[in-house]
């Protein structure tokens, strides 16, 4: 992973349908969860699903984190669904 | 200690195991959670457990931590199991050595509720009609929020 990009990692449901398990994305500055979000959703279609749909857990390095935590470069973000394990 | 495996486990093995580890313990409290045989789902032949490496050892560690801080817990043991599980089967283990059962009791409840909502696993129903994830709980948040 170069300086300059962020990890992004998605889970069970979302990493299914989103067909997707990792992206490498720029990391722009002054990104937060919820603008990576709204970027994301706009790749259209399952997408979409990202804002708006049913909730989405944000983790960053490995903690949860909220919409508002601030993304820089190097970190690994992951987004997945309400945890069920137990 | 905290293990995420697809292994099985023996829970008496690990009370033996706690039972040894110390002095001043006076209580031990264990608690074995089972993939239940009447799920939500009707026809349900089996779990699949995916979880996020890495982090759902912090975050149990990070419980622990709390539950240590909250009550006297002088030894836990947290066992959880990913992949591929059948009906009945053991899922999950959490023990707890403390020197009174009250404390003992507390912790290992509060372990297992903070666990259910908050360590990233996710389980998917296997049906004969096809595969379901799991939605989370209204009750499992329920019982989680009383220990805040």
């Amino acid at each position: 992973m170069s300086s300059e990009t962020l990890t992004v990692r998605f889970f069970a449901r979302l990493r299914e349908e989103l067909d997707t398990e990792a992206l490498e994305l720029p990391a722009e500055p002054g990104l937060t969860a919820e603008v990576l979000l709204t970027q994301l959703a706009a790749r259209g279609g399952a997408w979409s699903q990202l804002q708006g749909g049913q909730p989405v857990m944000i983790a960053v390095n490995q903690t949860m984190a909220k919409p508002s935590t601030r993304i820089h470069a190097g970190d690994e973000v992951a987004f997945f669904p309400p945890v069920t394990g137990g | 200690m905290i293990s995420v495996q697809t292994d099985d486990f023996d829970p008496s093995a690990e009370y033996q195991s706690l039972r040894d580890s110390g002095s001043g313990t006076g209580a031990i409290v264990t608690f074995t959670g089972l993939v239940r045989d009447s799920g939500d789902l009707k026809d349900v032949q089996g779990l699949y457990l995916e979880h996020y490496p890495g982090m759902t050892e912090q975050v149990i560690q990070g419980l622990i931590d709390e539950a240590s801080q909250r009550w006297d817990v002088r030894r836990a043991r947290v066992i959880h199991r990913v992949g591929p599980l059948a009906l009945r089967d053991q899922i999950v283990f959490v023990g707890v050595c403390s020197a009174h059962r009250g404390d003992a009791f507390k912790a290992c409840e509060f372990i297992m509720d903070a666990l259910k909502t908050s360590a990233p696993f996710w389980k998917k129903e296997i049906t004969a009609e096809g595969e379901h994830w799991v939605e989370q709980k209204a009750g499992d948040r329920a019982r989680s929020s009383r220990w805040e």
